[in-house]
């Protein structure tokens, strides 16, 4: 039997062997390691786990069934909450929200939440059950800016209370960061966010891509000339941040939004597809989240030695716990307490190296974590021939720079009401990375549906 | 799917393509750009906007095959369609906005090299409808390799030289504005649109004669929205992103050897020897693959 402080244990792809593809890393559990799992649920009456979750799922009673077999209902309950629990339960960071809370992880593990969701998710889609949708149509047109996590969450909430929804998309596939950000072996695209797209679409929703709000048409257009009576803005955070050191500008020198964009959304590692991607020897990706951790490792897949320098120590890595540690096993090489200082290149322009500085850490700064000092006269050079950017973005200037009365921040992000998503401009709406810088896929998604019912509220008062 | 209206082959190794494609011809301005992509297999590839016609909700893009999704794109047919076509991207043209009395009482000079040709034809036109008549420069190898020239001559005064002295002035568009500035020619502003090396060229002259500059990138891209930072590059010192920033810069602050460099990251030998077989002893340099640029 198995020790009930424990999880039951996740069969995941062997490390040697799939750090030489792109499938994915964790296979998920069966219905019998997932009832097991369910049974380890004490379904507390005033459940902390719902409080860690920024959609509110009601994951006692999930789990309750589950441990019943009645895996229908459970999707049922999930997807009153959720338009995307496939999605989260492979990317959402659980150790910081739902399954941080739970009573069992003071004494002992806490319940696996983020794999029963995924085994829900994975088990509805296989049998085709299709979240409910909403009978009564409204005839409210609202217009959704962005399909990622804010974009479709809330197009999901408000067609469910009956609008008439439609997404614009930049790009010419839907999902937004799932598609062009999270790589193939930790979100598959076709069998996890094709089909929850799809799931969204069943309710209703209609989505338009190669549309960029800003260039092929304004939010006022939208208002003014084809019906929309509010727009939501997700747009997330896209502009890619460079560390201003010499050499930068040198082939071989991308951001992870490129890098990971090449390989994700114009799926270079493909042969069958035409976007080429430089599949370098030695790779060196800057940064410690988790864009970094998906950068190193689809280099790594690409077949390089890849290492990942970081200024801070491995404590401090805000990456998820399951991505370092997946990256360590699959042989990513962390240089910790190391920063950049120049990009070496050769006669050509070429990357050949890059400089670094050994820090050390010193006294707590502004964001609670001790700042990374350099240590004088500790210079030594890392050999490469690419090096890899990931060091934050931040949000795109397009839709603000064309929309009168749009207030935004000294950060370029948008202004809007935490509760509602209300911006400065009357029916328009906004959450997700647009307004608070890039953050994680699930807090977007809770200020989705923060602002579906901002705008639910909002149309109600009009009339 | 982007229906292909008609599809053309303007000479040796230009095609011409009107696309449908209503939201962008309805905001498009000359100095956009625009990114077709075939299918689902294909590259997304960025396309200065050449005309468009916003009642019939039409956007045209003139390309040169250069690589192997652009010599795919040269088979599409008039009915064929673009899976994907996304726009407009990028700043429109600087006087676009301007005041056009201010405008009138400026020589413009465009100097346009190759497939640059049809880039430019958009600005002279939006100029002469609103009544200012600027010179151009249209520069081609040889004859058969001019490209426009009858829609030029309506809506500007047009010189046309070729390297071999085919047809009309021989020589590089360098010399060409030389003579004309011999000739008495007086100009404050050039626009210059063409190879990378013509650019670089360009500027060089103009610099030495006083002339303000304005070139128009094309680097590598791939969402063409800001996010990927692969068209990065150096202008006046600082950081740039040529789709959101640009495409148009001023020519006299562009790093353009760092540029040159930066077009040939994906060059490989297979892109070489397949230009080759295609092109063969004519293709002549600017397409950032065939290292003819140096």
């Amino acid at each position: 039997m198995s020790d009930v402080l424990k999880k039951v244990p996740v069969r995941e792809q062997d490390p040697k062997v799939r750090a030489t593809n792109f499938e994915e890393v964790c296979y998920g559990y069966n219905k019998e390691e997932a009832m097991e799992e369910a049974a380890r649920c004490i379904h507390c009456k005033n459940a902390k786990c719902i409080q860690g979750c920024p959609v509110g799922i009601d994951i006692p009673e999930f789990i309750g069934k589950v441990k019943e077999g009645d895996f229908e209902e459970a999707y049922n309950i999930i997807s009153q909450s959720s338009a995307l629990p496939a999605v989260c339960g492979r990317v959402c960071p659980q150790e910081s929200q739902c399954e941080g809370k739970c009573i069992r992880g003071i004494k002992g593990e806490p319940v696996s939440i983020g794999k029963l969701e995924r085994f829900v998710a994975d088990w509805a889609k296989e049998n085709d059950i299709k979240p409910k949708t909403c009978a009564v149509r409204n005839g409210h047109k609202i217009a959704v800016i962005g399909s990622g996590p804010a974009g479709l969450t809330c197009a999901g909430d408000l067609a469910r209370l009956g609008y008439d929804v439609t997404i614009f998309e930049a790009l010419h596939k839907a999902g937004g960061v799932l598609v062009y950000g999270i790589p193939e072996f930790r979100l598959p695209k076709d069998e996890v966010v094709e089909k929850e797209v799809e799931n969204v679409k069943s309710l209703g929703v209609k989505i338009e891509t190669n549309v960029i709000i800003g260039k092929s048409v304004t939010i006022d257009e939208l208002i003014e000339d084809e019906g929309f009576e509010a727009v939501f803005i997700g747009s997330g955070a896209g502009l890619p941040m460079f560390m201003g050191i010499p050499g930068e500008q040198a082939n071989g020198v991308f951001s992870a939004n490129e890098y990971l964009t090449r390989n994700n959304l114009m799926k270079a590692f493909r042969d069958d597809y035409d976007t080429p991607i430089a599949r370098g020897k030695k790779v060196v990706v800057v940064g410690g989240g988790n864009v970094a951790m998906d950068a190193a490792r689809t280099a790594l897949r690409l077949g390089a030695e890849t290492h990942i320098v970081y200024r801070r120590s491995e404590k401090e890595l805000p990456a998820r716990v399951e991505e370092v540690h997946h990256a360590k096993e699959e042989g990513i090489i962390f240089d910790l307490l190391t920063n950049p200082v120049e990009i070496l290149v050769d006669e050509d322009e070429n990357v050949k190296g890059i400089r670094c500085i050994r820090m050390e850490l010193g006294e707590p700064d502004s964001s609670g974590r001790r700042r990374p000092v350099a240590i004088p006269g500790s210079e030594f050079e890392i050999e490469a021939d690419t090096v890899i950017m990931s060091l934050g973005t931040s949000p795109n200037p397009l839709i603000s720079s064309t929309t009168a009365g749009l207030d935004i921040n000294k950060w370029k992000c948008i202004v809007a009401d935490e509760e509602n998503g209300q911006t400065s401009k009357e029916g328009v709406f906004a959450g997700g990375d647009a307004v608070t810088g890039a953050a994680t896929v699930i807090l977007a998604m809770g200020a989705g549906k923060a602002a579906a019912k901002g705008i639910d509220e909002y149309i109600k008062s009009k009339q | 799917m982007y229906k292909i209206l008609s599809a053309e082959k303007l000479t040796f190794n230009i095609y011409r393509m009107v696309v449908h494609a209503p939201r962008i011809a309805k905001h498009c301005e000359p100095g956009q750009f625009l990114i077709v992509k075939m299918n689902e297999e294909g590259e997304r590839i960025p396309l200065t906007i050449c005309d468009y016609d916003r009642e019939a909700g039409t956007v045209t893009i003139v390309f040169q095959p250069i690589g192997y999704s652009t010599m795919e794109m040269a088979k599409l047919q008039t009915g064929d369609s673009f899976m994907d076509v996304v726009g407009p991207l990028g700043k429109p043209s600087e006087f676009i906005g301007e005041d056009i009395e201010e405008l009138k009482k400026k020589k413009i000079l465009f100097v346009a090299g190759g497939v640059g040709t049809a880039p430019v034809y958009p600005q002279v036109k939006w100029l002469h409808d609103h009544g200012v008549q600027a010179d151009a420069i249209i520069g081609a190898k040889s004859k058969d390799y001019v490209i426009l020239e009858e829609d030029f001559k309506k809506v500007c005064n047009l010189y046309v030289t070729t390297d071999d002295g085919s047809y009309q002035r021989k020589g590089m568009v360098t010399k060409c504005l030389e003579d004309l500035v011999v000739e008495g020619k007086k100009y404050d502003i050039c626009v210059a649109i063409g190879p990378m090396i013509m650019m670089k060229f360009v500027c060089k002259l103009t610099k030495e004669l006083g002339i303000p500059t304005i070139v128009s990138m094309n680097p590598i891209m791939v969402d063409g929205t800001g996010m990927c930072g692969a068209c990065r590059l150096t202008v006046g010192g600082e950081v740039k992103f040529a789709c959101v920033d640009g495409p148009e810069f001023d020519g006299h602050l562009v790093d353009f050897d760092q540029a040159m460099k930066r077009q040939k990251m994906y060059a490989t030998e297979e892109g070489r020897a397949k230009l080759k077989a295609e092109e063969g002893d004519t293709h002549h340099g600017g397409c950032g693959y065939c290292g003819g640029d140096k």
